[in-house]
């Protein structure tokens, strides 16, 4: 499992990669934290890019429920994209789509989120 | 070896009402458009071929598992939920009153839902008829005594005819009990709940219901999976969809077809069958629960396919 960091302007891009099961899901956790503090209403909205991700088990999912519910405590906006096939089935059938944002691209999600943050004078 | 689940559903009984029945009855009728149905063999052959949401239901009682095995005079049974009313009285029914018989019930726990049975389960009720009541809580009889008299119910404990007894059993400690190796397994759920492995004649199901999992935590994920390791079959709480067991629902005790499809796969068991269904959860939901935890199953696969079924109410399943 691996996290790649992109800072695209005023969301930032976290590259998810590998796989995330029982024996990972708190490294995983322990990654995402630090970008996670900028994550609220006012600050960076993430997108996790997880083109890259080839499994992830209840063990994983359980660190994404985590990370939304951080977000979301703050007013934060956070969002999944560009899922493989098999990971997309995996958050389905998990009924996580209920919990996140799904976009087909990074690209439709930091359009999604740019055109909704918007700046206020 | 034979399981016969009598009651499948989680929390509380939740038997269909008409309109239930009537939605079925529409579904039905509508699939046989154009069909010709004009003899017996032709309605039996269609009806076989609707799906089970449609010309079935998974059940409204709570839950209740019976263990089958041709050499065995006497009868095991996994908890006491409203599904022993129906067990009990088949039991009258097969081998009459004046014939004693015993009765070995092994008990997860003893929330509601896991003993309202008993008060309604005849044989407790007939001189000579035997209940061994095994359980690993130090306070399991009390919390059958309390269920009967004033104010609950009009029949105290103290008159029940049959000689009723109380086993504790040692969690993580094999026990032979009615040709059986059993072991108990110390389970996360309000007030503990344990799951028993049951041995017999190199076959081996597993009765594991009301309990919650932490499966990033690897050592308690092994431990399951040693419990469940090989097993033929596997009866598991699946009550929530994991979003729900890992948010809103956390810490209430119960467990989802993910983390079933999970544990059994690394305990390399050869069938799951998903329990304690949800109360609120209609057949059709039921069934696509089903659906989607085969579609898991096949999806992450690693080498020897895991069976999924769903239990329902009258289901048998032999090892
Ligand atoms: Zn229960
Ligand atoms: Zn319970």
């Amino acid at each position: 499992m691996e996290i790649g960091v992109e800072d695209r302007g005023n969301v930032l891009v976290l590259k998810v990669s590998g796989r995330i099961d029982h024996l990972n899901a708190s490294a995983f956790h322990e990654a995402l934290t630090p970008h996670l503090s900028h994550c609220s209403a006012d600050g960076t909205p993430i997108v996790l890019d997880l083109s890259g991700l080839d499994y992830i088990s209840s063990a994983g999912l359980r660190i994404f429920m985590i990370v939304a519910k951080q977000a979301n405590a703050r007013g934060g906006r956070i969002a999944v994209a560009q899922m493989q096939p098999l990971v997309r089935e995996i958050f389905e059938i998990s009924h996580f789509h209920l919990v996140y944002e799904i976009f087909a691209s990074t690209d439709d999600a930091l359009a999604a989120i740019s055109s909704t943050t918007t700046t206020t004078a | 070896m034979q399981i016969r689940f009598w009651g499948t559903r989680g929390s509380l009984p939740a038997p269909l009402t008409a309109a239930d029945v009537r939605a079925k009855l529409v579904a039905a009728l509508t699939e046989v458009q154009g069909r010709s149905l004009e003899t017996p063999a032709a309605v039996e052959a269609f009806v076989a071929g609707l799906p089970f949401s449609i010309r079935g239901t998974f059940g409204g009682d709570s839950s209740c598992v019976e263990l089958i095995d041709g050499e065995n005079t006497n009868h095991v049974l996994c908890d006491m939920g409203s599904g022993a009313r129906r067990y009990g009285v088949e039991m009258l029914r097969r081998h009459g009153p004046d014939n004693p018989q015993t009765y070995h019930v092994f008990m997860s726990h003893t929330h509601w839902d896991h003993i309202m049975g008993f008060p309604m389960f005849p044989p407790a009720y007939l001189p000579g008829n035997r209940i061994i009541i095994h359980g690993c809580h130090a306070e399991i009889a009390g919390a059958f005594h309390r269920q009967h008299g004033a104010p609950s119910f009009p029949v105290e404990f103290s008159q029940l005819q049959a000689a009723i007894e109380f086993v504790v059993l040692k969690p993580d400690t094999t026990t032979e009990i009615a040709g059986y190796q059993v072991t108990p397994l110390l389970q996360r759920h309000s007030g503990d709940s344990y799951g028993y492995r049951f041995e017999k004649n190199g076959k081996c199901v597993v009765y594991s219901t009301d309990s919650e999992h932490r499966t990033e935590q690897s050592e308690e994920a092994e431990r399951f999976a040693r419990f469940f390791n090989n097993a033929d079959l596997v009866i598991f709480d699946a009550m929530y969809s994991l979003a729900e067991a890992t948010s809103v629902k956390e810490d209430w005790g119960h467990s989802s077809n993910v983390i079933g499809v999970e544990l059994c796969q690394m305990a390399n068991a050869k069938r799951l069958c998903l329990f304690h269904h949800e109360p609120t959860y209609s057949d059709s939901q039921i069934e696509d629960v089903l659906h989607k935890t085969r579609r898991l199953e096949e999806i992450t696969r690693a080498e020897t396919p895991l069976e999924i079924i769903t239990a329902y109410d009258g289901l048998t399943v032999t090892l």
